[in-house]
């Protein structure tokens, strides 16, 4: 036990090391991209928990992500940037002069997604499979025609400009510790509660409810434990993602931004915190890998005239392929553990 | 607000529920059989349209025969889709098929922009569906007036199909009891095939119209009226044909009317079947029309 703790402890320590050297030697453009992996990486294991390890079908993450997006731009950005974009229709007062830190707007970010998550859980969790899906993809959907319509607060269709980057100092090497610092926080923070009682709660009711049920477990207090903890993550993901790429408008919240963290979390395999994270990465540097496709490619002298969007269809194509033909995703429901690597050690060893 | 405005909206309403309605029977009808969302079917509806515009643009085609053909090749899709995406799953997990659905919607999507182009298209209209007729000081589109009934005609002959034909009583015997129905020796593929068709058919039928009616074409045309059309499935009760033109009907015309009582909320008009869905499922998740089902251990 404490063999695998130390090993635990050293492998953090080395990514973290990891991190510096990576922020050092990489580019801004691939500095961006693996920045934009850890985001997904919060994304999907937050997601993860609520589809994965409770069994709730929920389609309304992207909701929860605007409302961390919204609610940390509008606490960080300065009084200045808020009178510029608000040109349609002034701020409202009390929002206008609020500014403050980025890392307390993050956790403001959070608590409100997790509140909208508390509020929308507590009717649609009675739901349940495909009618809670649909039951949470509409009230996603509702949040984002409020979004697009209350101009004086989130500047409607518009959307906010200029969002101050990720950190305290505003310096670009800072913003990497935030997205993946917040990504390993969100590891650990999965492993400790799917291994604690509530998390083999949440799997109970996951394999069977009514037999959870007749166990004594608490099927309400459970769902929304993991609806809250779910949408506080998907909060601060959102927000992460807002403040990356600098501008948010309610658009980029559609159905289809919940729809690319489902298929992230079906890739990975659902009810693996091993395979989200594996899948989240891989996912999101294959996009940007794939974009190639776009452009002309020349293969031995003949160039091949690229056509926009093909790296979606070559995408979905692959994905299509995953779903049919190797159900369980990377790694199924299975885990990353240290006896299973110990295990292979001695083995070879063995042999 | 004066009654030729109030009747004006009223003829609008009609014609928007009879679209949603013919969109709305195609997922209750696979909902009744499969126990899945088609999350695709939005978008079948889109390559209806788009089949039909191609037909007039680039084949010349006169209007008639290219709807022919953008139903038929649509039937043909519809029923592709269920073989590659559905049919290998019929034995997982519902999730998974819910998931196959997402997936598939995804890749229609995807390469809709791809071959058709993500710039919005204009539908072209023939002459007969664009006339303004005057009736009593209102005065009304034509396609306004046709909508309703061909939709009329289109029921019709779907109720005929499934209360008096022998594949309407083996698609009802599939949607009560899929294994009982297989032993007593139906052939459940092909009625599922049939479903299918069926729905695609008439998804074919509301995407031509409604281009006709709201004539710009994008690929993501789909998206919103499919998941409208499955919340008017829902109101009405799941599984049920009758309830998901009762649900068509509801949102359409409420959609409609919230704009025209109240144009404060008009930016508020997505949001409606959402509302709608929300409210019924906390009251009566059964649907209007749907029977309560207890589950059993």
């Amino acid at each position: 036990m404490n063999k695998k703790n130390t090993l635990t402890l050293i492998s953090i320590i080395a990514f973290i090391v990891l991190l510096f050297i990576l922020n050092i030697n990489l580019g801004i453009y691939q500095m961006r991209i693996f920045n934009l992996c850890g985001i997904y990486v919060i994304l999907a294991l937050s997601l993860n928990l609520i589809n994965g390890f409770v069994g709730l079908f929920s389609l309304g993450h992207a909701g929860f992500m605007a409302v961390g997006a919204y609610t940390c731009a509008l606490l960080t950005m300065s009084r200045e940037m808020k009178e510029m974009n608000f040109f349609l229709e002034p701020i409202v007062p009390w929002l206008k002069n609020v500014q403050v830190p980025f890392p307390l707007a993050l956790i403001v970010a959070g608590i409100m997604a997790a509140i909208a998550g508390a509020l929308i859980g507590a009717p649609v969790l009675r739901l349940r499979d495909d009618y809670l899906a649909i039951a949470t993809l509409g009230f996603s959907e509702i949040i984002r025609v409020i979004f697009t319509n209350t101009q004086s607060i989130t500047n409607g269709a518009l959307g906010i400009k200029g969002l101050p980057s990720i950190g305290i100092t505003g310096k670009t090497w800072e913003v990497v510790i935030w997205t993946w610092g917040i990504a390993l926080l969100t590891i650990i923070v999965m492993v400790l509660l799917i291994n604690s009682s509530y998390g083999r709660a949440f799997k109970a009711i996951r394999e069977d409810e009514i037999a959870a049920e007749a166990m004594g477990i608490n099927l309400f207090k459970h769902k929304m434990m993991a609806f809250i903890i779910g949408s506080f993550f998907a909060g601060i993901g959102g927000a992460l993602l807002g403040h990356l790429i600098g501008t948010i408008d309610p658009r980029m919240f559609f159905i289809v931004l919940t729809f690319n963290i489902v298929l992230i979390v079906v890739l990975g395999g659902i009810g693996s915190i091993t395979g989200s994270v594996i899948s989240a990465v891989v996912v999101t540097i294959a996009m940007e890998v794939l974009r190639v496709l776009d452009g002309d490619i020349i293969i031995g002298g003949y160039m091949i005239k690229g056509i926009p969007g093909m790296r979606m269809v070559v995408f979905s194509v692959l994905l299509m392929m995953v779903i049919l033909f190797y159900q369980r995703g990377l790694m199924g429901t299975k885990e990353f553990s240290w006896d299973w690597i110990l295990n292979r050690k001695k083995k070879t060893v063995k042999s | 607000m004066s009654f030729s405005i109030f009747l004006q909206h009223l003829v609008n309403g009609i014609s928007l529920g009879s679209l949603y309605a013919l969109l709305a029977i195609g997922y209750t009808m696979v909902y009744g059989i499969l126990r899945l969302i088609n999350f695709a079917h939005g978008d079948v509806f889109m390559l209806g349209t788009y089949i039909a515009f191609y037909a007039m643009t680039s084949f010349f085609l006169p209007w008639w025969m290219s709807f022919l053909i953008a139903i038929a090749l649509t039937c043909i899709f519809g029923i592709i889709l269920e073989r590659s995406a559905y049919r290998p799953l019929r034995n997982s997990p519902r999730i998974s098929v819910m998931i196959s659905a997402i997936g598939a919607s995804f890749l229609i999507q995807n390469l809709a922009i791809v071959i058709f182009g993500g710039r919005p298209k204009a539908f072209p209209i023939a002459p007969i569906f664009s006339r303004i007729l005057n009736i009593g000081g209102v005065s009304i589109v034509s396609v306004s007036l046709i909508i309703p009934v061909i939709t009329a005609i289109a029921l019709y002959i779907l109720n005929y199909i499934v209360n008096h034909t022998k594949v309407g009583m083996a698609m009802r015997a599939v949607s009560r009891d899929y294994e009982a129905s297989r032993l007593m020796g139906i052939d459940v593929n092909s009625i599922i095939s049939f479903t299918f068709g069926t729905g695609s058919v008439l998804a074919a039928i509301g995407g031509i119209m409604w281009g006709l009616k709201y004539p710009q074409l994008i690929p993501l045309m789909g998206l919103m009226p499919g998941l409208k059309c499955f919340i008017a499935a829902v109101v009405g009760g799941i599984g049920n044909i009758r309830g998901a033109v009762i649900g068509g009907f509801i949102l359409g015309l409420g959609e409609i009317m919230i704009v025209a009582f109240s144009p404060a909320l008009s930016g508020y008009r997505d949001a409606f079947a959402f509302v709608l869905l929300i409210i019924i499922l906390l009251v009566k998740p059964s649907g209007l029309m749907g029977q309560n089902t207890v589950e059993k251990v």
